[in-house]
């Protein structure tokens, strides 16, 4: 279920940040479509930190708990702040912004998915 | 693209965040093509990326030393000192006026110097650094964006210093908002 929701974030965050990246090198700034795109993410990762709530409460633990939730805080953190930072700047770099906070959270969703599974669990 | 509005939490932050600061001063700076700013254009990338590693490396830095210390002194030493540095690099390079870009060229040399030494000294006494520190192996673990960060940082800021210089505006006039 966990290994599920982690593949779909990391597919579209991925997704969202080569579409940053097109629209950087396409000279246009962040519009409805990218916003959008970055809402899409938020939302699967937010349902992430719902599951893993619920896997959690449900007894089993991450073999670096405290890195598990570190990462599971950025991964819901890091797209708003780099909304908001990309707003402030409406040409092609806001774009730009966007498209690394989008590839960030890709690496963050990896990471997660690592200090979770080396308990096997 | 798709248009049916997806109702996240990110949407209201969206509306919410640009009143809060930085970014307001950061439109009509964009306007007029910024002087002493390092954060605006491709400043604002680079502040991003540094951005990204200050919070990597504070958070990884407090729960290395708050849970195995004793396991490598060194190497964790180093990494919060490289966690000290950039946060510094990212404050420094978001805000404008002469002092912070000073502020920003300190730290950015600092982290050049720092990587190359710490890599270095990874390198040569491979035992000192058994787990990996951000610049261990010169930020190999890290896709050597730690060593190509510095580089990228000091070309800006000499690049947005001498723009403001062919502005006629020195930089220091914009101190401190």
């Amino acid at each position: 279920m966990i290994d599920g929701l982690a593949a779909a974030s990391i597919a579209c965050a991925l997704v969202a940040g080569v579409a940053c990246l097109l629209q950087t090198w396409r000279d246009r700034a962040v519009g409805v479509g990218l916003l959008a795109a970055a809402g899409v993410v938020e939302a699967v990762l937010l349902a992430q930190v719902i599951a893993a709530i619920v896997v959690v409460a449900g007894g089993s633990h991450a073999d670096q708990p405290a890195n598990f939730v570190l990462y599971l805080i950025a991964s819901v953190v890091a797209l708003p702040v780099g909304v908001w930072w990309s707003l402030g700047d409406r040409s092609r770099w806001g774009s730009g912004v966007l498209g690394v906070a989008c590839l960030a959270v890709a690496i963050i969703v990896v990471r997660l998915g690592q200090v979770w599974e080396s308990t096997g669990g | 693209m798709d248009k049916t509005t997806p109702a996240t939490p990110a949407t209201p932050a969206v509306h919410a965040g640009p009143a809060v600061s930085p970014a307001t001063e950061a439109g009509p700076a964009q306007r007029g093509r910024g002087g002493s700013r390092t954060a605006g254009g491709p400043g604002r990338i680079l502040v991003t990326v540094y951005a990204i590693f200050a919070v990597a490396a504070c958070s990884r830095s407090i729960v290395q030393i708050s849970t195995e210390f004793d396991h490598a002194r060194v190497a964790y030493l180093l990494s919060a000192f490289a966690a000290v540095v950039y946060v510094v690099a990212t404050v420094a390079l978001a805000r404008p006026g002469a002092a912070w870009h000073r502020v920003a060229v300190a730290a950015c040399a600092t982290e050049l110097a720092g990587v190359l030494a710490v890599g270095t000294a990874s390198v040569v006494d491979s035992a000192a650094f058994p787990d990996q520190a951000v610049w261990s192996n010169y930020g190999s673990g890290y896709l050597f964006i730690p060593v190509i960060l510095p580089v990228l940082g000091l070309t800006w800021l000499r690049r947005s210093a001498s723009r403001a210089r062919v502005a006629g505006r020195p930089a220091r006039e914009s101190d401190n908002p």
